[in-house]
């Protein structure tokens, strides 16, 4: 049989991306349409005492405004779909227009929808409101503390949840060798995907269907969600997302301004469409990360790890997001202890109220932040111990033949060969000839530093039992069916919503290779829930192995079903016929054969076909998986600092992930290329700023800096691959590996350049300034 | 991001431009390239009733050496610049900086006018301008105003341009020949503007002492500004390394240096020394 | 308030003429993908860093966001849609192509536009000169590292072909 794996073909998506003739939200133009516009609130937390939108309605190209309080009734309320167990989560109301308070800069106050966009825009400047501006707050220690303001009157202290977990004593702790403690501050990160949020809603009255384009991860869910918030029945509500401009998590919530853009549509009778704006997206689009970290990590001197805990304070921003309560807890938590046999872990994760951007699922969400601190904390603990950082990684990591591993916080690691990884990774950089280089170096005045991460991730989401078990309002499986036309082509449904990531190519190879048909021959369906029944979008780097795993089941049905037929074609008994390359041939004889689009013809005909076999040839499944899976690897970075300034040059950067088997190597490497420049974007530029007041000081691509092409050599990748034994192709996931894995091996690489002053921390982002008082404070403190 | 709405006229000349000014009232704004001013426009940040667009002026254009300066059209485009034989041979350090504006798109668009006529005080040409005493030669209806670069820059987007006046051109004195001219900056990681941008050009006389020195700063202050500390440290003095270090040293000394979010007053400060030592080695090698 | 007069504004898009009416303040990028119906020309950010809008005017790369649609009257406009077509795509797209130099796509366009205005200026740029090249562009998904192999793949193939500031014109029409 042809494999899946291994084929770097070109991707067929590019054909219409390439050329301009992609389909994006805002690409979509109906008959009749008309544009909103969204007044956000310019302060933190204010009480809104009057809204006087009279000039706007009045305003010509103007159709309709409306307000808070217009939608009471007509509207449900914004949703929170991911509530972890015994967390006393509070999920507090939240309208999609404020009605009483604002509680972020970026808060809905009005919506304006008119004739064209730039009419839309201005009748925005000619709403007055009347606010009582209130004290804000911003940070989440603080909004802890007694007195602190408070956003919801029905969450006092501003707790949103306490989820603890694991099996750390302080007994552990106290009776350790060696302790290592440290405090890090996850800083907040604006997703910002390059296409920003969109929606197009077109409510047809006389059929009573709603169609709406969505820039969406998961256009079921956001069916789900908008059928309860809109009230129109999920079977005439349609949510097309084909081509959506990239996530990274900022994508999977179902925000209020979507759901308004539906409203207006099913009030007026007309198509509307709503596209945010860049700044409008730095505002009122989720953020990231934003965690206060309080780690220890204890071992022995000779460098055996015994304990972790973590105390995170999580940033959860003015309402709790779709499925932002998971991602400091059950994302974060459960791979605190990550690739290393630690027996003792815990975390205590407290999810608080703040007068901000809500926050959720960023690239990694959860799984980037447990990396870092524990990390970190490796490097930290090998300083402490006198013992090199590679050395305590190898000697801690679990090994190949401890696998399935049972961790401290009750998952189960499906399979690994971490210490491949890391030995392949120290190869390709040389890491023995470096450091002699490095300490050469340093004489001549040069500081150059290495950063080291062996890290494991949890992806796959995931087993439904196990979603419900931490919370998640929904089960984790996914749907696929391949439907076999009669000539043989292949239509493959998946109920995944790849936006970037290829998966119309690999869904593709997968099924080409298992029926045995040419690649060009299937075409992937996605992203438009009147063509796949249901399934749970693209997120936490579920789609291959979940979503693939799921099209390769459909795909054995198929498989099964042309058997019998061809064993009726060929006269033969059932067990008699196998089957390779696209081809049936009857054992023993193999020039008596069929091809797989003469079953598929025959299928169809179905005047000849076996007893108790329907016409024709479809296979469907719903694949639930029954554990995570867990790729794992090794990235290092090379940086030069250069003292004068504190910039931090990236000279060298090495990724070995193992995402099990891959099936398209081009864009597996395509998919760590984005993850490195992400995770370095945290570490070394990225960060959203606000001022006391809670005004988004880094609001614009002119203060938050993207990553740009510059600041990058040439990466090297590799990959290993051990497959998942759980997975019927084997495969994990590849989706988030380099933001994983990226951030904390820059800021080791940075620090150990700095070693010589005596540097133990930096606050991320690693900027200049920073880089550069950390060697000042350094050189006056030696 | 939409501007507010405004009334649009193109002038074909000088002359049609300040009759279209005059009759707005003095409330249009001109509009060359609009790097400048359009993403104000749309932020909604600058909200003009009239915009005049001076871009087809052929008044405004060209490169062209007037005895001993090079007058340079305000339409001229920061490729242009970069790329134009007489400015890369006589005004090295302007080329330099020029190279090193915005992004490709941006040079492509955004004009020498355009730049200095807004004043952000992040900007990287006017460190040349003001190092190098070039004049802005201004047309207003009551006659052509010359002002000098130095007193051009007043505050963050405020200048000594007249309300109704047109800069036309900036004339630049040509510096000796045995001069070499360089602009050295920090960008912002996003914005690509100047955290700190230092433009020297100097030279060494056959005894070995430098005989020519002009250095500017932008990014760094308030307004753009001649670093004459700098100038007055390295004046005769042979160029070695401890005394271009002693000079750089006092490249914050003449500006009034603000902080920011992304870098502090105190770095700032100290960048300017960095930038300002990089481009006196560069200059003086 | 001032009254939202109009102005006629005649481009060369692709090739082909256009006339409309429209405000003065009309953006090129908005009358390009709302008047013109050409949609493969993006919008990214509102303060010309992302350059997903870039097109070639008069054959320079522009960001589409920050010019006036009047502003380029009587131009010549080239946007993604009149680079190349699938049987007959411009080096660039090919590039982008062959090496995986893009993922969701969106700022693909205006990638690709720039990096045909690159090797106009620069048709043999060094790995650092493309890096470089690129500071007016944000792609978020590919971590640029095939981008740039995309962009060094067209150099190869308009070194192969001839002049590469011929190919654009040649190629027009796609409106």
């Amino acid at each position: 049989m042809a494999s899946v794996f291994g084929a770097a073909v070109k991707r067929r998506e590019d054909a219409r991306l390439i050329t301009g003739r992609g389909r994006y939200t805002d690409d979509v133009q109906l008959p009749g349409m008309l544009y909103a516009s969204i007044l956000r609130s310019p302060h933190a937390h204010a009480r809104i005492k009057r809204i006087d939108v009279s000039a706007a309605r009045a305003a010509s190209g103007v159709v309709a405004v409306f307000t808070g309080q217009d939608l009471a009734g007509k509207m449900g309320l914004i949703p929170t779909a991911w509530l972890p167990p015994d967390s006393g989560i509070r999920t507090t109301a939240h309208p999609a227009l404020a009605v009483d308070k604002v509680r972020y800069v970026g808060d809905g106050v009005a919506m304006v929808v008119a004739e064209d966009r730039y009419a839309a825009r201005d009748a925005i400047d000619l709403i007055r409101v009347e606010y009582e501006v209130l004290p804000a707050v911003v940070d989440q220690e603080q909004a802890l503390e007694d007195g602190a303001p408070l956003v919801h009157d029905d969450a006092p202290g501003n707790l949103a949840f306490h989820w603890k977990a694991g099996n750390a004593t302080d007994e552990v702790f106290t009776q350790a060798e060696v302790v290592v403690r440290q405090r890090f501050r996850q800083q907040r990160l604006i997703p910002n995907p390059m296409e920003p949020r969109s929606a197009v809603a077109d409510y047809n009255a006389s059929t009573g269907e709603l169609t709406m384009w969505l820039t969406s991860q998961n256009p079921h869910i956001h069916r789900l969600l908008l059928s309860g918030i809109l009230g129109i029945p999920e079977h005439k509500l349609r949510v097309v997302a084909v081509d959506v401009g990239g996530g990274f998590g900022a994508k999977i919530a179902c925000y209020p301004d979507e759901a308004l853009v539906g409203f207006a549509s099913l009030q007026l009778g007309r198509p509307v469409k709503w596209t945010e704006d860049r700044r409008e997206n730095f505002m009122a689009t989720t953020h990231g990360r934003d965690m206060v970290l309080d780690v220890e990590l204890a071992g022995t001197r000779d460098g055996t790890l015994t304990a972790i805990r973590v105390r995170n304070v999580a940033n959860m921003g003015a309402y709790l997001s779709t499925a932002a309560p998971g991602v400091p807890t059950i994302l974060f938590g459960l791979i605190v202890p990550g690739p290393y046999r630690i027996p003792y872990a815990g975390v205590d994760v407290r999810g608080v109220f703040t007068n901000t951007t809500p926050t959720d699922a960023y690239r990694g969400a959860g799984r980037p932040e447990a990396t870092y601190l524990l990390e970190r904390m490796v490097d930290l603990f090998a300083r402490e111990i006198g013992m090199d950082p590679v050395e305590v990684r190898r000697q801690n990591l679990i090994r190949a033949d401890e696998f399935p591993y049972n961790t401290a916080m009750g998952l189960q690691y499906d399979s690994g060969d971490y210490e491949q990884a890391l030995d392949k990774a120290l190869a390709m950089l040389g890491y023995e000839e470096f450091r002699e280089q490095q300490e050469k170096l340093r004489q001549q005045g040069r500081y150059l530093g290495v950063g080291v991460t062996t890290y494991v991730e949890i992806c796959g989401l995931g087993p439904s039992q196990v979603a419900g078990a931490v919370g998640f309002q929904g089960g984790l499986w996914e749907s696929a069916t391949v439907r076999v036309h009669p000539s043989g082509k292949v239509t493959a449904f998946t109920g995944t919503s790849p936006h970037g990531q290829g998966e119309e190519t690999t869904f593709a190879q997968i099924v080409s290779a298992k029926l045995g048909v040419p690649v060009e021959d299937v075409e992937v369906v996605h992203g438009d829930t009147n063509r796949i029944a249901m399934g749970w979008g693209t997120y936490g780097s579920r789609t291959t192995p979940v979503g693939g795993s799921a099209l390769a089941v459909a795909a054995d049905r198929v498989i099964e079903k042309a058997k019998k037929i061809a064993a009726h074609m060929l006269e033969v008994a059932e067990e008699d016929v196998s089957f390779a390359d696209g081809v049936f041939s009857v054992q023993g004889a193999p020039s008596r054969q069929v091809t797989f689009q003469e079953v598929a013809l025959q299928a169809y005909l179905a005047w000849n076909l076996p007893a108790g076999v329907e016409p024709a040839l479809e296979g469907s499944a719903f694949y639930d998986p029954t554990n995570f899976v867990y790729p794992f690897g090794t990235h290092i970075c090379v940086v030069e600092v250069l003292p004068d300034t504190g910039e931090v040059k990236i000279l060298r950067y090495v990724a070995v992930d193992d995402p099990g088997p891959v099936i398209n190597p081009m864009i597996a490497e395509g998919q760590v290329h984005g993850g490195i420049v992400q995770g370095i974007g945290q570490a070394l530029w990225e960060g959203a700023l606000y001022d006391e007041q809670g005004q988004l000081v880094s609001g614009t691509f002119m203060d938050y800096a993207m990553p740009k092409a510059r600041f990058f050599p040439t990466f090297e990748t590799a990959f290993t691959e051990t497959p998942s034994p759980h997975t019927p192709l084997g495969v994990k996931g590849i989706g988030e590996t380099g933001t994983i894995a990226a951030t904390p091996t820059v800021v080791n690489a940075v620090l150990d350049a700095l070693a010589p002053f005596g540097v133990r921390d930096i606050d991320m982002p690693l900027t200049p300034e920073r880089v550069w008082r950390a060697i000042r404070n350094g050189r006056d403190g030696a | 991001m939409i501007p507010s709405a405004f009334a649009y006229e193109r002038a074909e000349s000088v002359e049609q431009a300040l009759a279209l000014l005059q009759a707005s009232g003095g409330e249009a704004k001109w509009l060359a390239g609009g790097h400048s001013l359009l993403p104000l426009m749309k932020l909604r940040l600058s909200t003009p009733p009239k915009l005049i667009d001076i871009s087809r002026i052929p008044e405004l254009r060209g490169v062209a050496r007037v005895g001993d300066r090079l007058v340079i059209g305000a339409l001229t485009t920061h490729r242009e610049l970069a790329a134009h034989p007489l400015i890369r041979e006589q005004l090295p350090a302007l080329a330099d900086a020029a190279r090193q504006v915005g992004d490709l798109q941006v040079r492509n668009r955004g004009t020498l006018g355009g730049n200095l006529a807004h004043a952000d005080t992040a900007s990287d040409l006017p460190a040349v301008a003001v190092s190098l005493g070039a004049e802005l030669l201004v047309v207003t209806p009551d006659g052509d105003v010359v002002l000098p670069a130095e007193e051009f820059f007043l505050g963050p987007l405020v200048t000594a341009m007249p309300e109704n006046g047109l800069l036309k051109a900036v004339s630049f004195p040509v510096p000796p020949g045995h001069t070499r001219g360089v602009y050295e900056k920090f960008p912002h990681p996003a914005s690509g503007y100047a955290v700190a941008g230092v433009a020297v050009t100097a030279g060494v006389n056959a005894d070995g002492v430098v005989d020519y020195i002009r250095v500017g700063v932008t990014g760094a202050a308030d307004a753009a500004y001649r670093a004459k500390a700098v100038e007055d440290a390295l004046a005769g003095r042979a160029p070695t390394q401890e005394a271009l270090r002693e000079a750089a040293a006092r490249a914050a000394d003449d500006g009034v240096i603000a902080g920011d979010a992304f870098a502090s007053e105190e770095y700032r400060r100290h960048l300017c020394t960095v930038l300002a030592e990089r481009a006196l080695r560069r200059a003086l090698a | 308030m001032v009254k939202h007069s109009k102005v006629t504004v005649t481009l060369t898009v692709n090739g082909v003429q256009r006339t409309a009416e429209v405000e003065p303040r009309t953006l090129l990028v908005h009358f390009l993908r709302d008047e013109l119906g050409l949609t493969g020309t993006h919008i990214g950010c509102d303060t010309s860093q992302c350059g997903a809008c870039t097109v070639l005017l008069n054959g320079d790369a522009v960001k589409s966001c920050t010019v006036l649609a009047v502003q380029a009257d009587g131009a010549e406009v080239t946007t993604v849609e009149g680079l190349g077509t699938l049987e007959a795509l411009h080096p660039v797209q090919a590039g982008f192509w062959e090496k995986h130099g893009l993922q969701c796509g969106f700022c693909t366009p205006g990638v690709m536009m720039a990096a045909v205005a690159l090797l106009k200026q620069n048709p043999n740029p060094t790995e650092e000169e493309i890096r470089e090249g690129l500071e007016g562009v944000l792609c978020r998904c590919t971590g640029y590292q095939n981008i740039v192999r995309a962009v060094q793949y067209a150099a190869q193939q308009l070194a192969s072909e001839g002049e590469p500031g011929e190919q654009v014109a040649a190629t027009g029409g796609g409106a």
